[in-house]
């Protein structure tokens, strides 16, 4: 039952940490057509993370583990988990930086979940099955979207193209944490309501590929830095404790306000 | 996804709740009732209570809650007492299952209604697919400024010929 639950909070927590990064975007995007664009991303995400956040939820109160007080709801798991507790991958907390960036965080990510979603769309577990074919949907919207603006970026000027390879310099590292199982990924496996992580990896590189080839954009040769810590073990960058710090005050400060 | 019963019937009593529930307008686009965008997947009388059972058109549509909400009122205001609402999420919502009436509503509104067969939803990148008619001159003679609009359901098109910028409820 643990594993379940981690397992659905890793789908919720990579969900909501990047939608919130997105967000920071709002108001603030480069034209107002992709800042829209953006936004309706990030209301995609963070919608799948409540429906993952809800039956997480259930299945911490319905269990007999004293691990969790009772009576947790989607709002106690985004809003009062200290940092450690977050299961996201370190990619989607890394900062926005500039707009190259944000799209390719976007487009490795979206093109993870495309490959994720579609093994979880058969999961045995019958809400993980249909969460995730609901949002397959969205999901494809977001791959199509982030893949042209690649190609538009790299196969567009000198700057364009320079700041592009840039992104992927910086954001080349945290891709391997989502093909490296943690436990409870494993068993998720195992036990049938989870995807084998490292089958993601073949599709996922050939996507990356086509879009880069088409791009003129390359996969760098070696690694800026090998990364020894995990997000999906709660093990985080600096910059997760300021993401939380922004989105949980007014919970931590005014419990249980409304608006 | 043909199995899914559009309007279940199996009392005069689920009856009088589906056509209460034609009268609750969709809260971002008014113009089509819930029925018409086919997120009432089925209403069951189940000893004393009322159940009408939903489907989100996305999953973060904000609207879900004031949907909920306005079930709740309307029905209460009909003099139905036990009620409940629930969500389900699968088969996931698709504009196949708008109504007929609910595209010519959404046409006579303004906005382009979704074509009949799933053709965004794929990942063929730089390609518009079949073209989308402008609901103001229908020309057909329209390109795709941003797959995402003003509210998650809609993309954003221009028309070539009248110039007219307008929405396109997209295939989902």
């Amino acid at each position: 039952m643990n594993e379940l639950i981690n397992y659905t909070l890793q789908l919720a927590d990579n969900s909501l940490i990047l939608g919130h990064r997105n967000s920071e975007w709002t108001g603030h995007g480069p034209i107002l057509e992709q800042d829209i664009a953006i936004s309706n991303i990030v209301l995609d995400l963070i919608g799948q993370a409540r429906n993952f956040y809800q039956y997480a939820a259930v299945l911490i109160n319905n269990s007999t583990n004293q691990q969790f007080n009772q009576s947790t709801t989607e709002d106690t798991l985004a809003y009062l988990r200290n940092e450690n507790e977050f299961k996201n991958c370190l990619l989607v907390e890394q900062p926005n930086g500039d707009w190259a960036k944000t799209i390719l965080r976007q487009f490795f990510f979206s093109a993870y979940q495309f490959y994720l979603y579609q093994h979880l769309q058969n999961s045995n577990d019958e809400t993980i099955a249909a969460i995730a074919e609901k949002s397959l949907k969205e999901v494809t919207y977001h791959l199509r979207w982030s893949s042209e603006w690649i190609i538009r970026l790299g196969d567009g000027t000198e700057e364009s193209n320079s700041r592009m390879q840039k992104a992927i310099d910086d954001l080349w590292m945290y891709t391997d944490e989502f093909f490296e199982a943690s436990s409870y990924e494993l068993f998720a496996a195992n036990e049938g309501f989870g995807a084998g992580v490292s089958l993601l990896k073949k599709d996922w590189m050939k996507k990356v590929k086509d879009v880069f080839d088409e791009a003129t954009l390359s996969v760098p040769a070696e690694l800026k830095q090998q990364i020894k810590w995990f997000g999906k073990e709660g093990k985080h960058s600096e910059h997760l404790g300021y993401i939380l710090t922004e989105m949980q005050f007014l919970q931590r400060e005014y419990p249980n306000s409304i608006w | 996804m043909n199995e899914i019963k559009h309007h279940t019937i199996n009392s005069p009593n689920t009856k009088s709740i589906w056509k209460i529930l034609e009268s609750i307008p969709d809260p971002e686009v008014p113009v089509l009732s819930i029925i018409d965008l086919g997120i009432v997947r089925d209403v069951k009388i189940n000893n004393e209570e009322f159940e009408v059972i939903i489907t989100p058109t996305y999953s973060g549509c904000p609207a879900m809650d004031m949907i909920k909400m306005n079930i709740r009122m309307v029905l209460l205001e009909h003099g139905f007492q036990n009620i409940k609402i629930t969500s389900v999420l699968s088969p996931a919502w698709t504009t196949d299952w708008m109504s007929e009436a609910g595209k010519q509503k959404l046409k006579a509104f303004g906005i382009a209604p979704p074509t009949a067969k799933q053709q965004v939803c794929h990942t063929e990148l730089f390609h518009d697919g079949e073209a989308i008619q402008c609901p103001r001159c229908n020309s057909y003679n329209t390109r795709l400024i941003s797959q995402f609009g003003s509210t998650a359901c809609k993309a954003l098109y221009q028309c070539n010929d009248c110039k007219e910028p307008f929405d396109y409820f997209k295939c989902h």
